[in-house]
């Protein structure tokens, strides 16, 4: 494609607008998670934050962040390793075997979608309450696990369909076992869907409120999200500084984990790209 | 493992159709398949049985539901405030929708002509604002407007020289939903943009330059060319996104939380939450929660026409 000067700088701009316009409210969080108190009750905004103050922090902190942490953690943790486990056996029975239920497969992904989960919180907690499940890390993540397995069996299906039978065949006749070839050739080619399959139950399980808000009523058994919605009512006059100190120490978990993903997903697309 | 080769004998032997049920994709399906019809299939058969029965609080403690049939249906058909609710959710979802179907697609493709530097810029910024929960999004959002020291009343105030501290934008319905989409619209944006920029990057480049060779414009390009590649993939973005604003919960519940008026900002996904968690009216609940997925099924039946047809 070739353009013009000006056609390419009014292009960058454009990229810089668009950049500036999604990482505004993170840096605004970040910046006045920074501010002493006294200085956020100011009619002139600080741009910048003047010292590195991490007083906020330390509120935040010493007000339950770490067990919430732990609990987002825990159910989290399960949420991923376990929905992508059961996704990849059934996107594996779903595109590798020629049967009916594909079709109604997609359409249950969609209507799955569609069932406004406001409405089955009660018939869950009761389900959960009656395996003695309420406030447990693996009654939450069960939850969350049915709820991420529509579109990540969905997502994992186009994945395994993306990478040709023939590759493992051609491994077979080099004198591969079958499950080598697969282990060896189909496996790592499908590791960048596992990642954006991955990024997805994580941000699910990670920012959940709603069932978390219900399912998880003791104060030691709340996850994050909980957390920091009971700060911000405890609180009567919300302290914006440590509200923000919270929101970002949440945050800072997935952006943490984009960026370990990030390297992952491109090199496991190079290795891919070699193997074949 | 010893599914795995099972599969793979399977696909060497390339049955068109399998005359019995086979046991290997069966035991691959049913972990996936228990879990979902646990805690998705049980749960919604319950809603919709509670739908046609009087389920209130008496029956939450015990009391016997009685069957009602289609009473709560009438019930909450003839009730103004269900209209007034869905009336603003469909609004707000139509202007989230189309907001970040063109942002998304205008990002996507401003993308692929990009250096590698901006294009990865661009790609960092665009996950920062993904990784961002709704629930945090919606409280810094709410701080940016917020009425004493938020940012956008100073800007105000720089830009018009009238005092706008004091400027509540939550207190006004019409400004509480522009907030609202802002944030829906922001925290859509990148799902949107990253996943059509996915699809984008598929269009083999030889065809676009055949048909730049035959004189066609950059939208002619497009429209023509580019376009047809990609139209699975917008289309079932589109089809999420309809799903996904048209029952949005968290960041309309947490906006309310900081200010605003719920009688006059509910939208449909949490006035569900409200008459089934807060009054304990789970017979109605239940009702509009079918009348919802009833409306997105027909929204959404094209789709699942044309996905039918082409699993053929």
């Amino acid at each position: 494609m070739k353009g013009s000067l000006l056609s390419r700088s009014l292009l960058n701009v454009a990229a810089v607008i668009v950049f500036v316009c999604s990482v505004f409210p993170v840096y605004w969080m970040v910046n006045t998670s920074m501010l002493p108190g006294a200085k956020i009750k100011s009619t002139t905004p600080s741009f910048l934050p003047e010292s590195l103050n991490f007083a906020n922090y330390a509120t935040a902190l010493g007000d339950g962040f770490i067990p919430a942490m732990w609990m987002s953690l825990a159910v989290t943790g399960l949420t991923l390793v376990t929905a992508l486990v059961f996704a990849f056996m059934a996107a594996l029975a779903l595109s590798r075997f020629t049967f009916r239920s594909r079709k109604s497969l997609i359409v249950a992904v969609l209507v799955i979608q569609m069932v406004p989960a406001e409405a089955l919180i009660i018939s869950m907690f009761r389900l959960l309450d009656g395996w003695h499940l309420v406030n447990t890390v693996l009654g939450l993540s069960a939850v969350y696990i049915a709820m991420v397995l529509p579109f990540t069996i969905w997502t994992l299906r186009g994945f395994v369909q993306g990478v040709p039978a023939d590759l493992e065949e051609a491994a077979q006749i080099d004198g591969c076992s079958k499950a080598g070839a697969f282990w060896r050739i189909t496996f790592p080619l499908l590791a960048p869907g596992l990642v954006s399959t991955g990024i997805f139950a994580f941000i699910q399980a990670w920012n959940e409120f709603v069932f978390a808000l219900v399912i998880m009523t003791r104060e030691e058994s709340q996850t994050l999200p909980i957390w920091l919605r009971s700060f911000l009512q405890a609180t009567k006059a919300t302290d914006w500084s440590v509200v923000m100190a919270g929101s970002t120490l949440m945050a800072l978990p997935v952006v943490i984990f984009f960026l370990i993903v990030q390297g992952r997903m491109t090199s496991s697309m190079t290795s891919g790209a070699v193997k074949g | 493992m010893l599914a795995t080769s099972d599969a793979l004998a399977t696909t060497e032997v390339d049955t068109p159709r399998s005359r019995r049920p086979q046991l290997t994709p069966m035991l691959l399906l049913a972990p996936a398949f228990i879990m979902l019809a646990i805690f998705i299939g049980w749960p919604v058969v319950q809603m919709i049985v509670m739908s046609f029965q009087e389920y209130g609080r008496a029956q939450i403690f015990g009391a016997d539901p009685e069957f009602i049939a289609l009473g709560n249906y009438t019930k909450v058909l003839t009730d103004p405030t269900f209209w007034a609710v869905l009336g603003r959710s469909v609004a707000l979802a139509a202007v989230c929708v189309v907001a970040t179907m063109v942002l998304g697609m205008a990002i996507a493709v401003m993308m692929t002509k990009l250096g590698k530097v901006m294009r990865t810029v661009v790609s960092v910024g665009l996950l920062l604002a993904w990784a961002m929960p709704a629930l945090t999004a919606t409280i810094v959002w709410g701080w940016i407007f917020d009425t004493s020291y938020g940012l956008v009343n100073w800007l105000m105030t720089k830009l018009t020289g009238d005092n706008w501290f004091g400027h509540s934008w939550l207190i006004d319905p019409l400004s509480f939903f522009g907030v609202a989409a802002i944030i829906i619209i922001w925290g859509a944006i990148p799902f949107v943009a990253l996943s059509l920029y996915a699809g984008l990057t598929q269009v083999p480049s030889e065809v676009l330059e055949a048909a730049s060779l035959d004189g066609a414009n950059g939208w002619r390009r497009f429209v023509n060319v580019t376009f047809p590649y990609i139209r699975s993939i917008v289309i079932v973005v589109l089809i999420l996104q309809i799903i996904w604003d048209l029952r949005v919960f968290a960041q309309i519940y947490a906006l309310q939380t900081i200010g605003g008026i719920r009688e006059q900002t509910n939208t449909i996904g949490v006035y569900i939450y409200t008459e089934s968690m807060a009054s304990g009216r789970l017979g109605t609940g239940g009702a509009i929660s079918v009348i919802l997925v009833a409306i997105l099924l027909a929204i959404s039946a094209y789709y699942i026409r044309l996905t039918l047809r082409n699993e053929d």
